[in-house]
């Protein structure tokens, strides 16, 4: 479980989140959206650790993260599992490699062993037989895919993806979405994403949290999203012409 | 004040990349394939342009050189000279600044506009120690590479003479043993270390920190050549000041 208290991040006298309090739940999908330019990279990358909030508390199973030493911090990290924006995979190195890294790094355990967990875990993305591709040799859908791997190999407790469907066709992302959603449930985990995609929303927001201007606006479930009162919301939401005539529809019965 | 703080923030680089190192299981790979890409992949480079700058010098120095004032040894020993001063450690190293230099910015500059740094980070590696330091190690082979240039910048130096006609094979060597002082041999080589060290650091730094896209790794790999050329620049005076002033 993560608690978020009070966040607030500005650069540059420029106010980029201001006060944000929220829980994410173990075993839980959850969801920050916004618009381009609400915060949610910013946000994220302040729960990962990769911005310094100037404000307030990120509490990681009652451990607050400030007020852990180095060498706790690492050993948190190295159980989060982290999907970026465009993958991120280090393109130097095969998928496999790719995968077999984060092991590499903080286990000490045979090379055959190490390899049958990335095997499990391709297996899991339905990429197997595809170990020695390069990321460049990857579709879209695939280098997302070997990031998921990548991200979950270790056990992670808590799973952060900035994006993930982002760039990737209709089909292929509801696939990644579910995936997410599959993996948190089986391995009851805390999963965050980032996204402004509706349709993500629908399949697999079981926690909203929207942002604008670097405010919470609203939070709620995926249910009372269509029902809430909130200008904000609304303007978002519908912002699509699909979801005016979904509307449209819903009013006339 | 952007400089003043570019050189903090180098230092802190530098700090930073003695913290909580990568295993060295990890660190092993790293340093072998940093080894090849930059010092095994610029032998190539290097032996060429030593043996054809050794061969100019030499013509340059015989033609300015004719006369009967001169000795005939004078050619080998003045070969002998500008190679292991200047040509070998500095010329080389404003050449690498351009070859490795350019590929260390670039290599580090898509990592970070790729996310691969913050991938690195989010892990809970140090980002820093994992790119950098293995090419610090890897550049201790650079005196080396230092070596072969002198060897061949001095063959091609002879090949020109000889077979130029400018003097005998016997002047030249006898110039090459003529008033041989060893300390050149280690000035040259402490010269070479502390260019290795700019050579892994400074391009590190500009590719580690640039922000923006790949238009901005190109622009930090121009910036890279040039803060990497000025630091040996400045750094071969001190030093020669220093150890033969």
């Amino acid at each position: 479980m993560i608690k978020v208290k009070n966040i607030s991040k500005s650069f540059d006298e420029k106010t980029v989140l201001n006060g944000i309090s929220c829980e994410f739940e173990k075993g839980e999908t959850s969801l920050i959206i916004g618009q381009t330019g609400s915060g949610k990279t910013v946000f994220l990358k302040c729960l990962l650790g990769l911005h310094k909030h100037d404000t307030g508390k990120i509490i990681f199973n009652d451990r607050d993260f400030e007020k852990m030493n180095e060498s706790q911090k690492m050993e948190l990290k190295s159980r989060i599992g982290t999907v970026f924006q465009g993958s991120a995979l280090f393109d130097s190195m095969t998928i496999e490699e790719n995968v077999m890294f984060p092991l590499k790094m903080f286990k000490n355990i045979p090379f055959d062993e190490m390899l049958d967990k990335v095997n499990l875990v391709l297996k899991r993305v339905e990429l197997e037989n595809s170990n020695k591709k390069m990321p460049s040799e990857a579709s879209g859908g695939m280098q997302k895919r070997v990031a998921i791997a990548r991200a979950i190999v270790n056990n992670p407790d808590y799973l952060f993806c900035d994006e993930p469907n982002s760039g990737l066709d209709p089909k292929t992302a509801i696939v990644i979405d579910n995936l997410i959603k599959e993996i948190t449930e089986e391995r009851n985990i805390t999963t965050i994403i980032n996204s402004h995609d509706m349709n993500s929303v629908m399949e697999i927001g079981e926690k909203i949290v929207f942002l604008k201007n670097g405010i919470l606006e609203w939070e709620g479930s995926k249910s009372n999203i269509f029902k809430t009162d909130n200008q904000a919301v609304t303007d978002f939401v519908y912002s699509s012409n699909l979801y005016k005539k979904v509307r449209k529809m819903y009013q006339k019965k | 004040m952007s400089f003043l703080h570019n050189i903090g923030l180098y230092i802190i680089m530098l700090q930073k990349m003695f913290h909580k190192p990568t295993k060295w299981k990890v660190m092993k790979e790293l340093i072998l394939k940093d080894t090849e890409d930059t010092v095994v992949n610029s032998l190539g480079i290097i032996s060429f342009v030593s043996f054809f700058i050794g061969g100019v010098i030499t013509i340059q120095l015989a033609l300015s050189t004719t006369g009967s004032f001169y000795p005939d040894y004078l050619v080998g020993y003045a070969t002998r000279e500008t190679i292991i001063l200047e040509f070998a450690p500095t010329i080389i190293s404003i050449i690498m600044a351009g070859k490795v230099g350019s590929f260390i910015t670039s290599s580090i500059g898509s990592m970070r506009v790729t996310e691969q740094i913050d991938a690195l980070e989010v892990m809970g590696i140090n980002s820093i120690n994992y790119l950098v330091f293995p090419k610090v190690i890897a550049l201790l082979l650079y005196p080396f590479l230092i070596s072969i240039a002198m060897f061949l910048g001095i063959l091609g130096g002879m090949t020109a003479c000889v077979y130029g006609g400018y003097s005998t094979m016997s002047a030249f060597i006898e110039g090459i043993q003529t008033d041989f002082i060893p300390f050149h041999m280690t000035y040259a080589f402490i010269k070479s270390i502390v260019f290795a060290f700019i050579l892994a650091t400074v391009p590190s730094f500009h590719g580690y920190y640039m922000k923006g896209g790949a238009l901005e790794v190109g622009k930090a790999s121009t910036k890279s050549f040039i803060w990497t050329s000025v630091s040996i620049i400045i750094f071969n005076f001190l030093i020669t000041q220093m150890l033969l002033g």
